[in-house]
């Protein structure tokens, strides 16, 4: 099984190929020019991460607070994080890197404030 | 009128404003203001909630507002006056600033030194000249990103994206992911002026088609926006006719280019690049007026929050250098754009300069497996080989003041072979 | 039914609303009703805003009459309301012998006209005077008189003053049909409701036809000729001082460059026949013959710095002269039909008329006295250092600016949506102000300007428009938007 993709550490941008096991295990990947660019090419095609960013209405004021997921999460995950994110509510005073949701969607990570609110 | 002096008057409190705020007092400036428009502090950085800033200051990816923060909370450790809700109306040659507030009224404040620090602005659907009808769901990408960020709105549910540039595909997404139906992006350029990161996590992660060599040739709907034309364009950029393609949406995001806000800048009578669009600077970022500096994307536009910032701590240091008549005044050597450079800066340095100078300019095209030469006439001062230059990504190449002893001639070129 | 009104006007453009300032000068209950959400939506907004001379007229047309009359007037109108206009003078090119002629005989025009100061300049002098003219002029009619006005700012202000001597305005009330009843009053029916009065004038722009040929047997047609426009930054280099005519054909005076009052420079308009008169869209063939024309006025010519492009239509008769007054069949109907270029410049002489005449046929008291008019504070944006520092003492608001390009305070933008006909969307805003009219079209100041909206009319702010109707600015809040669902999954 054979999937492209794009490197992105750096303004290059290699198009590699990865070759995956049936099981989608990693075998080899090509057309890379470095070894970041395989361990990216390794880790997106195996388990791809993101982190999520968003905001969240905060009760009683009219403008919401950022936050993002403490770590990267499961690419997969992303749709049902922003589901799950969207019931949720807070109330100020919330301080950065405050926890919002702990262990959001069992994933381990939580959702953390990414910026002050007095 | 309220009238008052300072030593060091800083212009905005974005990251620019901030980081040049903090190296003036680190440098012992104890009469320090800044002034900003907004209500806080932070600038553009608190609606950019996405991650990806301060990979190369803090060795971390940190949200806007995270990156912001930390100047904030610097700045508040040093006991920096920072006066918000405060525009600034004018800027003179000789230093004299005039703004106003609800709180204190017009003010008039006399600086030795001030630092330019406004940012930009987004180049509005005017200066595109698209033809069509004048509905609301228009609006530029950062608009956008205000209203979903900042104030909890979203502008609409179908939407198209007209210019690739980094707010653009951040907009791609974040509409995506707050539940809107993003239908293309579309890039006049053959290239994206993107950096692929985005490219690959804000358009593929989410099946946006990417529609490079097209552009927007018709808006539709009366009062709330209804479609939009996208035809594909030829080398002059000229539409194509036969190739056009129907959108259906209610809502037009224009990412179509950043311009450095001068206004203050002229009214002072700064010198302006046209390359650039903001003012012309020595390798002190001093404006051709003295006393003047200028820093952030002001000066120029940047892609990396952390190029900004340490731009502006050397812009911090030199005004603080020069209300202590710390300045240099050995002749200037003028930096050009050779080819494939556009908007190199500084355009001015100054040969007795102590420290490295940092060099930074746009390749105008997308050049593969090339170097940047920095030459004076015949000698090469400087040369960088690089897997790609592109216009997407601001360059950089430093020149050591040893370099610059003994030129054959005042000028030095930057080029892309 | 009841009557609604005394007098019932169609249409709040630049010619209703100097009609019912007149009307209000009288004792008499007037209400006018405008399709759209705000005043002067129509041919007011987007037009060159020049006030004519009123060389190019054929002398003896309404035209000619109401233009020399109007023109006369503005000067003093202007001051009394308080809105921006200036005396540039104006310029009439020649580039050849049969340009020449043409030009010798709109100064004989003007002069039967009544058109004063007119002069034929020679090349060197011309090139003396705007040193941006394409040199390959060769002569030009000057006319001292020529004046640029804001059009939609002389509107609001007339409408205000009105509003204040009590006639009262009604939007988004588009009239189906109109019909003189048995008692001799008139239904006009909207496509809300239906409204009745002694006296009905229309001043329906566009529209005006449509009205007119449901009251009277002599059938108009209209003629609908859109004119696209370039609006550049004020804070541009100005090419000229003057405005800036080419020689005029059949379709219109051609076109034009020419400062704004604001500062700004205009270049247009076109001139296309179409069908739609609400069909206010810019073309790409239309802006691009824009920028060849003006090209043969003005050498060097740059659009690097357009904001805005816009256009309106003009409301064309194939008489090519207005109608104006009582219509012979229908007693107690008035109009002022065909009212296209010099429309703006005739307006205050054509509302004097008409209110005259429906004066009299109602036999209308003059009130003792009006509500004086109160001139408008100097915009934050104009001031002298002292007068803004005064003007923030007394109202702390004057501190905020809201439109960073313009310098448009928050009191101003709260001072023009509490006016006697206040603005309601954010162009409404935007043309009382001027705030996101600057060279970055409201990226900045829009969600202050929407959120300043809704808290002074209690319009919740994701029902703020960008122009009434249905131009929602905003979808929905974030969380409520995203809990009706991906359709991703």
């Amino acid at each position: 099984m054979e999937q492209t993709i794009t490197c992105i550490n750096c303004p290059v941008g290699c198009r590699m190929t990865v070759t995956l096991s049936e099981q989608g295990a990693f075998i080899s990947v090509t057309g890379n020019t470095c070894p970041r660019g395989a361990k990216y090419a390794q880790q997106e095609c195996t388990l791809p991460e993101r982190m999520i960013t968003a905001v969240i209405p905060v009760t009683g004021r009219e403008t919401p607070i950022s936050v993002k997921t403490a770590s990267p999460v499961p690419k997969k995950l992303i749709y049902d994080i922003m589901n799950e994110l969207s019931s949720v509510r807070i109330s100020a005073p919330v301080t950065i890197g405050q926890v919002i949701l702990q262990d959001v969607l069992h994933t381990g990570v939580d959702i953390i404030a990414t910026r002050n609110l007095a | 009128m309220n009238e008052r002096n300072v030593d060091v008057l800083i212009i905005g409190a974005g990251p620019a404003g901030l980081a040049a705020a903090i190296s003036a007092r680190e440098s012992g400036i104890e009469s320090l203001l800044v002034l900003e428009r907004e209500k806080e502090s932070g600038g553009i950085l608190r609606q950019c909630i996405h991650n990806g800033f301060g990979l190369h200051r803090f060795k971390e990816e940190l949200t806007g507002p995270e990156y912001a923060q930390r100047d904030i909370d610097k700045a508040a450790e040093l006991e920096i006056d920072i006066e918000c809700s405060t525009t600034v109306l004018t800027v003179s040659s000789d230093h004299t600033v005039t703004c106003v507030s609800a709180s204190k009224g017009l003010q008039i404040i006399h600086a030795k030194a001030i630092v330019l620090a406004m940012g930009c602005r987004e180049r509005p659907r005017g200066a595109l000249c698209t033809p069509g009808t004048r509905c609301a769901g228009i609006y530029s990408a950062g608009t956008a990103q205000r209203f979903v960020n900042l104030e909890g709105f979203m502008p609409g549910k179908r939407v198209v994206i007209l210019g690739s540039g980094d707010i653009g595909l951040i907009m791609a997404r974040r509409m995506t992911l707050q539940g809107a139906k993003v239908l293309a992006c579309v890039e006049i350029m053959p290239y994206s002026s993107g950096l692929n990161r985005n490219i690959v996590q804000c358009l593929h992660d989410y099946d946006i088609p990417l529609y490079l060599s097209h552009t927007v040739i018709d808006i539709k709907g009366k009062e709330r926006l209804e479609g939009v034309t996208v035809a594909k364009v030829d080398e002059k950029r000229n539409p194509i006719p036969g190739t056009e393609i129907e959108f259906d949406c209610d809502t037009l995001l224009l990412s179509c280019g950043l311009i450095p806000e001068n206004e203050l800048s002229l009214s002072a009578g700064v010198e302006l690049s046209p390359a650039t669009s903001g003012a012309v600077v020595n390798e002190s970022f001093e404006t051709s007026v003295p006393g003047i500096f200028a820093c952030g994307n002001v000066l120029h536009v940047h892609d990396l929050v952390d190029h900004v910032s340490n731009e502006s701590f050397k812009a911090g240091a030199a005004a603080a250098a020069y209300v202590r008549n710390e300045q240099l005044a050995a002749p200037m050597i003028t930096v050009k754009d050779g080819n494939g450079v556009r908007g190199t800066v500084p355009q001015l340095i100054r040969s007795d300069t102590d420290k490295p100078v940092d060099l930074m300019f746009r390749p105008s095209a997308v050049f593969r497996n090339s170097a940047a030469v920095v030459e004076c006439g015949e000698k090469e001062l400087i040369r960088k080989k690089a897997m790609i230059f592109t216009p997407g990504e601001m360059a950089l190449v430093t020149i050591k003041p040893e370099m610059l002893k003994e030129l054959p001639a005042d000028s030095i070129t930057v080029r892309i072979e | 039914m009841n009557m609604t009104a005394d007098i019932i006007v169609i249409g709040s453009g630049i010619t209703g609303c100097a009609v019912v300032r007149e009307l209000s000068r009288f004792h008499a209950s007037v209400l006018v009703l405008d399709r759209e959400s705000d005043l002067a939506e129509g041919a007011t907004k987007a037009n060159s805003g020049i006030v004519h001379a009123g060389y190019d007229a054929i002398p003896g047309t309404k035209k000619a009459f109401y233009n020399v009359r109007g023109a006369n007037m503005y000067e003093s109108l202007a001051k009394e309301l308080g809105v921006p206009y200036r005396r540039c003078g104006a310029l009439v090119l020649a580039f050849d012998e049969e340009d020449k002629k043409t030009i010798a005989d709109l100064k004989a025009r003007g002069e039967t006209n009544g058109v004063t100061g007119l002069e034929i300049l020679d090349r060197e002098t011309l090139l003396k005077l705007e040193p941006n003219l394409n040199p390959e002029v060769v002569a030009a009619l000057s006319v001292p008189t020529s004046a640029i006005v804001s059009p939609y700012e002389m509107a609001f202000a007339l409408a205000d003053d009105a509003a204040l001597n009590g006639v009262r305005f009604r939007f988004d009330e588009e009239v189906v049909s109109v019909s003189k009843d048995s008692d001799g009053c008139f239904t006009v029916q909207t496509d809300k409701e239906a409204f009745c009065c002694k006296v009905l004038v229309n001043c329906a722009g566009a529209f005006g036809a449509e009205i007119h040929n449901q009251l009277s047997e002599e059938k108009l047609t209209m003629i609908h000729r859109r004119g696209q426009y370039y609006l550049l930054d004020r804070a541009a280099h100005q090419p000229f001082d003057r405005t800036v005519f080419q020689c005029p054909s059949v379709m219109g005076k051609g076109v034009l460059v020419s400062p704004t009052v604001h500062g700004n420079l205009l270049l247009g308009p076109t001139a296309e026949d179409i069908e739609d008169p609400l069909d206010t869209a810019t073309t790409s063939s239309g802006l691009s013959d824009i920028i060849q024309k003006a090209a043969r006025t003005w050498s060097g010519i740059s659009t690097r710095t357009n904001i805005t492009n816009f256009s309106g239509v003009r409301a064309h008769l194939p008489t090519d002269d207005f109608v104006v007054g009582p219509c012979e069949e229908c007693p107690g109907y008035f109009e002022a039909i065909g009212i296209e270029s010099p429309g703006l410049s005739s307006a205050p002489a054509i509302g004097q008329d008409l209110a005259e005449m429906i004066a009299d046929h109602l036999s209308l008291a003059r009130k003792e006295q009006t509500v004086p008019y109160p001139l408008p504070p100097v915009p934050f944006h104009d001031m002298t250092p002292e007068q803004r520092e005064q003007a923030i003492q007394q109202d702390p608001l004057y501190g905020n600016i809201i439109c960073r390009c313009e310098v448009v305070t928050e009191a101003e933008i709260r001072r023009a949506i509490r006016r006697p006909v206040g603005a309601r969307s954010v162009d409404g805003v935007k043309r009382r102000t001027r705030a996101g009219m600057g060279r970055c079209q409201g990226g900045f100041c829009l969600p202050r300007v929407a959120a300043i909206i809704s808290e002074e009319t209690g319009i919740p702010l994701k029902e703020v428009t960008k122009n009434g109707g249905d131009s929602l600015l905003l979808s929905d809040t974030i969380d409520a938007f995203l809990k009706g669902g991906h359709d991703h999954e």
